[in-house]
């Protein structure tokens, strides 16, 4: 049996059986919802129409239905594809790295974490499709045989090497996910009563792929999440770094920059957290899981927000500083219209949100005060998002020619796809979150006797 | 006499660790073992072997990547050759560089899918597959041990003084 310090604080609160674990985690998928679910899920719901409307409009009549210029070719739809993929980056580091690293407390987490990279990738997947035009033609980013066209694909541009990291990603996630799924799933076929639900039993017998947890399958079990998490590390970071390869391959200044890759991980770990705990912290709440996902878990991932808020910080400095040294005008121009141009605001909102406010979690007082921790989480989604456009346009909108010179305004069209598409994530997160097992409580189980309260007295 | 079916089941993986050796120990066969949960040192106990899907998962890396630096070196240096933004397409060595994105991606894919699809074929997880558990309580909180033997009782005797709390005895089929 594997021991753990006294000292460290436990990770399941309450005097939890095996057996309590199993209810608490399949109450949610059995029991009816209640008022406050059906009125968040009908905001979203209403949100996820708006998104259908804007997209639908966007195909329809063209992509000049958005904002966009001669100027500015890129706006808000690589703005919400970057923050998007950034967001689902917190679900892979905490199922994988945090598996690798042995970290017990990802395990009343990952499950939601992992839950929100996929519906997060989605989202992102979306905006590369709809700004094709034609999305009935996105095959043709495959690596198709010369009869559909005169030519292969460019194996040398970043775009596509982006095609082939977001589908790695996304389909190796999904798999990771559904791997950890499917001894839960089992668990709620076998709580399901045949008698009153048949449909349900039918649905998460076929769901759980008839798993019945012989020791066999439990050695495979864990062999295979081992190896899928050694997979998936590299993976998550070169998946980010492959995104800001699209901007730092370019010759634009602002773009043009060796520290893009470590500075996007960063990032994207940043936003992921802070998304985690907007999710969660409501999660635990509303679904009654506070025993499981402690305020112990809400520090760790603060003290993680914290950690990667100062490197996206040490990154912004270290921008400023290489313009300044380069010694190249345009380079020291495209800095100094950040901070001083037009789009100052946008700049210092970044600043504000993502580098002033995390230090507030030196304290210890604050980072473990949950109403506090979902503010800020709230802020630094609103900073990533202000990251990635400063990022786009404005190194956009000022070029070599100061005739071209120009702004951006986005079109209700360009609103409605971007709030939308929160709509359609929650949407998804939330019929989640009343059919699905939220905590991988098959794992959970088995650091009960190391990590639980009545273990540690 | 018949075969019978002997159902064992424990409420602690300990209690049920302890049970395992025990019963290994007096040469009786256990024919499986179901568990709600990974208990370590439970496949050391029974005596099986290492899963090798760690390696099957290497073979599939590599067969990815080898497929990856193929499909790049057809398109790019062979089907149709160009010249793109300076950097013309003559030799494999000289622009595979710029394919390691493509070529860790195709590595990665390969790996994990065909080792999570041989996972499924070897452990025969499949939608429509119905669970071969004897007791649904195994996936809440029980751990079952089952053996198949003629002589019940003491089989009875010996789970019982190991520590089980329930005894279930089939007819073997």
């Amino acid at each position: 049996m594997q021991k753990e310090s006294p000292i460290r604080e436990p990770l399941i609160l309450g005097n939890k059986s095996y057996h309590d674990i199993t209810v608490d985690v399949a109450k949610p998928v059995l029991a009816k919802a209640n008022k406050l679910w059906w009125i968040v899920f009908g905001i979203s719901l209403v949100l996820f129409i708006w998104w259908i409307l804007s997209v639908g409009y966007t195909i329809g009549t063209g992509i000049g239905v958005w904002g966009l210029n001669k100027t500015i070719g890129w706006a808000w739809d690589i703005t919400n594809f970057v923050w998007w993929v950034g967001i689902g980056h917190a679900g892979t580091l905490i199922s994988a790295v945090l598996l690798l690293f042995r970290q017990k407390w990802r395990l009343s987490i990952n499950r939601s974490a992992e839950a929100m990279t996929i519906f997060a990738v989605v989202q992102a997947a979306m905006f590369p499709l709809i700004h094709m035009g034609r999305p009935w033609l996105g095959y043709f980013v495959f690596p198709i045989p010369n009869n559909f066209g005169s030519l292969w694909v460019n194996f040398n541009s970043p775009l596509l090497w982006d095609v082939f990291a977001i589908s790695t990603y996304f389909s190796v996630s999904l798999v990771f996910w559904y791997v950890g799924l499917i001894p839960d799933f089992a668990m709620i076929r076998d709580k399901v009563n045949e008698k009153y639900w048949p449909l349900r039993k039918k649905i998460y017998s076929t769901l759980s792929f008839g798993w019945s947890g012989r020791a066999k399958d439990w050695q495979r079990f864990e062999e295979v999440s081992l190896v899928l998490a050694g997979l998936a590390t590299p993976l998550v970071f070169s998946v980010h770094s492959i995104v800001s390869f699209d901007f730092a391959t370019s010759v634009i200044p602002g773009w043009h920059t060796t520290i893009f890759p470590p500075y996007f991980v960063a990032g994207a770990v940043f936003s992921g957290f802070a998304m985690v705990q907007t999710l969660l912290l409501v999660m635990r709440k509303v679904v009654g899981l506070e025993a499981y996902i402690t305020v112990k878990h809400v520090e760790y991932m603060n003290i993680v927000i914290m950690l990667t808020g100062n490197l996206v910080g040490i990154a912004y400095l270290t921008e400023l500083f290489m313009a300044w040294y380069s010694g190249v005008e345009f380079e020291q121009y495209a800095f100094l219209n950040r901070a001083t141009g037009p789009y100052w605001w946008a700049y210092w909102s970044m600043m504000t949100c993502n580098v002033i406010s995390p230090q507030l979690m030196w304290f210890k007082k604050l980072r473990t005060n949950i109403v506090f921790t979902f503010i800020l989480a709230l802020f630094v989604n609103i900073g990533m998002w202000f990251e990635r456009f400063v990022i786009i346009v404005t190194s956009l909108h000022r070029d070599y020619l100061p005739s071209s010179w120009s702004m951006f305004s986005p079109t209700f069209v360009d609103i409605g796809i971007f709030v939308g598409s929160i709509g359609f994530f929650f949407v998804l997160f939330l019929l989640y979150s009343r059919t699905f097992p939220v905590i991988a409580q098959a794992e959970l189980k088995t650091i009960v006797k190391s990590s639980s309260e009545q273990y540690k007295k | 006499m018949s075969k019978k079916v002997i159902y064992g089941i424990f409420d602690d993986e300990e209690v049920l660790l302890k049970s395992v050796k025990e019963v290994r120990s007096n040469d009786i066969s256990i024919k499986e073992v179901y568990t709600p949960f990974p208990v370590h040192g439970l496949d050391h106990a029974l005596g099986l072997e290492r899963t090798r899907l760690a390696i099957a998962a290497f073979i599939y890396g590599v067969i990815g990547c080898i497929a990856a630096i193929l499909m790049t070196y057809y398109i790019m240096i062979l089907d149709w050759p160009q010249n793109i933004g300076g950097k013309p397409s003559f030799a494999y060595y000289l622009n595979m560089p710029a394919f390691v994105p493509i070529i860790f991606e195709m590595t990665v894919l390969f790996s994990a899918h065909l080792m999570v699809i041989t996972y499924f074929f070897k452990s025969k997880l499949f939608p429509g597959q119905t669970s071969s558990s004897p007791d649904p309580r195994t996936t809440d909180d029980k751990f079952l041990m089952e053996i198949e033997s003629e002589d019940e009782k003491s089989i009875s005797d010996l789970l019982k003084k190991t520590g089980a709390t329930e005894i279930n005895v089939k007819e073997s089929a």
